[in-house]
């Protein structure tokens, strides 16, 4: 047993006390999300009030807490009052008076400002009620939403460094590593790779400098849960990083984050500051014989360096291009130093796993996905945003339940899970358990957890071919078969989408793909393909539409858009042709107006201009 | 233009960056992070200081570094640094026609992207992490969440206006 000089117990209950000092807390979301809707200017005419306290009755003061992410961006700005068991959401500035004047000193709930259940119609008073957040269970994002993220004493209160302070006194660290192992838990960064493992081929190579690396890159479009925890629990993240750091013998780390994130950077350079200068960072950690400095590394916006040896190059300042494995990180990784590579959200679980014990995780999930998992749920679902729920739970209840169904009663065509790198999955896939084994069997992945709907109006070709462009553009160069393979893929699916292509082309485009993915040395050029080769599978029919019928069955592709009026429909107005920018359409006065296919360009200008919905598109 | 600027470049003040992060080869990227900053892209002159200055480096290897990362440019940028997201969520919702409404609106296209009195610059960004707000556009780093061709429109007007004053 190690004696420390700080006892977080005691911590812990100072801050309780200092906390009950606080009234009544009103939590106000400043996640990026609400910043860009304007919680900063609620928070400021909630601050006016504030200064009014002897209207309260049952309290003596009122505190604003600008905390993290709630997850629920689109209804932002959200403010909470748990006393008060209340969430309003879409609050402008303007609603903060009449919140303050008739429930906090009257009582009377603001009804307009609850959010409205998009199937029953019902407002709904608590957030743990409203169907977006009642099936979710939180591991990672536990405290995003709750806490205020700058604060140090706010994240003690929710058990901050406890269970840091637990591994020193114990000063076991493949005590440690037996528990990540025991828990079950799995790259959260896309690869799946197990944590535990991991841990223990780093630490086989203890004795000399050694490091630690948070993979903050979160390149995939359409995620942001890193950012979402950095943002709003930094703290969480640095006691995950310090336990791995004891676990496998590093005393230095870095936490790689992209530019693109500038307030998960500042909050995170808060959160070390704090965390040194109270001494669970630093040299020496409360105490003990344990030294861990965490530094931050600011991206420059380049997708492989998710990757995690280009993430090493690019942290020693080189391009951020990969490196042949082995020899892998966990032997020669950092300035050629044995090196631990987690992702923001695999860390994130570390501290809860370490306090609840590996059996509380690994009773959640599936036989080989333990744990929970975060999801970017965005698209064409009614409640967009971030969401943590049991591995295994079904695409049905994420995008039905949790997401509320498709948005202005559309039909669901697709979810692409996985960003980039991820594959689609179908109406067949909707009761499948969500884990990575099960998706991988359906040639997709859970990636990073970017889960975007597509509804029957999204055009799947041009999806691929949109992911095709994305991929083409971020491949660094290095493997001939991904830097010349997915722009030949691209140049097809291009091709296809402006009713050019061949059937030819679908053959090549298979080939293509097997050797991008046979060539290429990292994840970036062998997952490339998925998103063609996964709508190519389920969506085939598409695909042969746009060549061979030249028709995008979801009107989306505008080169394959033919509009056409309708004789009978047609009053002779000549609006249409007014209106027309490319004076393709003629015609005289009272009789039908034609418009000409060869000068058509195809904007749609006509359909808007028509006042007896006489034109077409087809 | 350029040359006028590259004329302006102030090696003091860059030495002084460079001496921050201790001439460091691996603070490369935070030091043109910074000299970026500085002069709203990266001169020619001022990747080539750097190259011989700090050891190891050659002016070749920071220009290698300079071309990889897409948040560096080697041509001025606008005042206003307009970034439309066309991540996946954001694709989804529209983006593209609010890509072309401000390519309409300043008359920027495929290789002009900073308009000629150097006030707007456009950038198309794969993913700024704000997807449940899709689409987005970020000028000078402040959000603006659900955008719409018209919306942008006007954003564009009012900047210009608040500039003529």
């Amino acid at each position: 047993m190690t004696e420390l000089n700080i006892d977080i117990q005691k911590e812990q209950e100072r801050v309780k006390q200092e906390m009950s000092k606080q009234g009544l807390r009103v939590l106000v979301c400043t996640g990026t999300g609400c910043i860009a809707n304007g919680s900063l200017k609620v928070i400021e005419k909630f601050k006016e009030l504030g200064v009014n306290v002897s209207a309260l009755t049952d309290y003596d003061k009122m505190t604003i807490v600008p905390t993290g992410c709630h997850g629920f961006c689109e209804q932002g700005v959200l403010v909470i009052i748990p006393v008060l068991h209340t969430a309003y959401v879409k609050v402008k500035e303007a609603d903060v008076q009449e919140i303050y004047d008739s429930h906090i000193v009257k009582g009377v709930p603001v009804e307009r400002l609850l959010y409205v259940d998009p199937n029953s119609g019902e407002h709904i008073y608590k957030s743990e009620e409203i169907n977006f957040y009642a099936k979710q269970v939180r591991t990672a994002l536990e405290n995003c939403g709750h806490i205020n993220a700058e604060c140090l004493d706010e994240a003690i209160s929710v058990h901050a460094y406890e269970a840091l302070s637990n591994i020193l006194k114990g000063n076991n660290p493949d005590k440690v590593i037996d528990e990540i192992e025991k828990s079950g838990l799995r790259g959260r960064g896309g690869g799946g790779f197990p944590t535990g493992t991991k841990w223990r081929f780093t630490a086989a190579n203890k004795g000399g400098k050694s490091y630690v690396v948070c993979n903050g890159d979160e390149g995939d479009p359409g995620a942001f849960m890193d950012r979402s925890v950095m943002e709003g629990d930094p703290h969480k993240l640095l006691e995950g990083m310090a336990i791995a750091g004891f676990a496998v013998g590093a005393d230095e780390a870095y936490i790689y984050v992209r530019a693109e994130y500038p307030l998960a950077i500042k909050r995170l350079k808060i959160a070390i500051e704090q965390a040194e200068k109270a001494g669970y960072l630093g040299k020496n950690i409360m105490g003990s014989d344990f030294s861990f400095t965490i530094h931050i590394k600011e991206g420059a916006g380049a997708f492989v360096c998710g990757e995690e040896t280009a993430l090493i190059a690019s942290i020693e300042g080189e391009r951020g291009m990969p490196r042949p494995k082995p020899p892998f990180p966990a032997n020669k990784g950092l300035f050629g130093r044995p090196t631990l590579i987690n992702n923001v959200e695999t860390l994130a679980n570390i501290p809860v796993i370490m306090r609840k014990g590996a059996d509380w995780f690994a009773q959640m999930g599936t036989e080989k996905s333990k744990g929970t998992k975060t999801f970017a749920l965005t698209g064409e679902v009614n409640n967009t945003g971030l969401i943590e729920v049991p591995m295994g739970t079904t695409l049905r209840e994420i995008i039905f339940d949790i997401g509320g169904g498709i948005r202005d009663g559309k039909k669901f065509k697709a979810a692409q899970i996985g960003g980039p790198s991820g594959g689609c999955l179908t109406e067949e896939h909707l009761d499948l358990p969500m884990d990575y084994d099960t998706l991988r069997s359906v040639g997709a992945m859970v990636g990073s957890g970017g889960l975007v709907v597509m509804a029957e109006d999204t055009c799947i070709v041009e999806v691929a071919r949109f992911f095709m462009n994305f991929t083409q553009h971020e491949s660094c160069g290095k493997c001939v078969p991904c830097r010349e393979g997915t722009k030949n893929m691209l140049k097809i699916l291009e091709r296809i989408v402006k009713g050019n292509g061949t059937m030819e082309d679908l053959d090549t485009l298979e080939e293509l793909a097997h050797a991008v993915n046979d060539g290429s040395l990292c994840g970036l050029g062998k997952t490339a393909p998925n998103p063609v080769l996964s709508t190519l599978k389920y969506f085939r029919d598409e695909y042969i539409a746009h060549i061979r019928d030249k028709k995008c069955p979801a009107g989306v592709c505008t080169a394959l858009k033919t509009y056409s009026i309708d004789p009978d429909l047609c009053k002779g107005c000549s609006k249409c042709a007014r209106n027309c920018p490319a004076h393709a359409i003629s015609g005289e006065l009272k009789s039908p107006f034609v418009i000409d296919q060869e000068k058509c360009i195809k904007c749609g200008a006509c359909i808007s201009a028509c006042p007896f919905k006489a034109i077409k598109q087809f | 233009m350029t040359t006028e600027r590259q004329s302006q470049i102030n090696f003091h003040k860059i030495d002084e960056i460079m001496a921050s992060y201790e001439y460091k080869k691996s603070n490369l990227i935070a030091i043109l992070q910074q000299v970026q900053e500085l002069y709203t892209y990266l001169p020619e002159d001022a990747m080539t200081f750097i190259g011989t200055k700090i050891e190891g480096l050659s002016p070749a290897t920071v220009y290698g570094v300079a071309t990889f990362y897409a948040q560096f440019s080697l041509e001025p940028k606008g005042k206003y640094k307009i970034k439309v997201c066309d991540g996946t969520a954001c694709h989804v919702r529209g983006s593209m026609s609010v890509l072309n409404a401000v390519k309409t609106k300043l008359g920027l296209g495929e290789k002009r992207m900073t308009t000629e009195d150097g006030m707007f610059s456009l950038e198309i960004v794969s993913c700024l992490g704000a997807c449940g707000l899709a689409p987005v556009v970020v000028i000078n780093d402040k959000v603006y969440p659900q955008m719409t061709s018209d919306a942008i429109g006007i954003i564009i007007d009012t900047i210009i206006k608040e500039e003529s004053n």
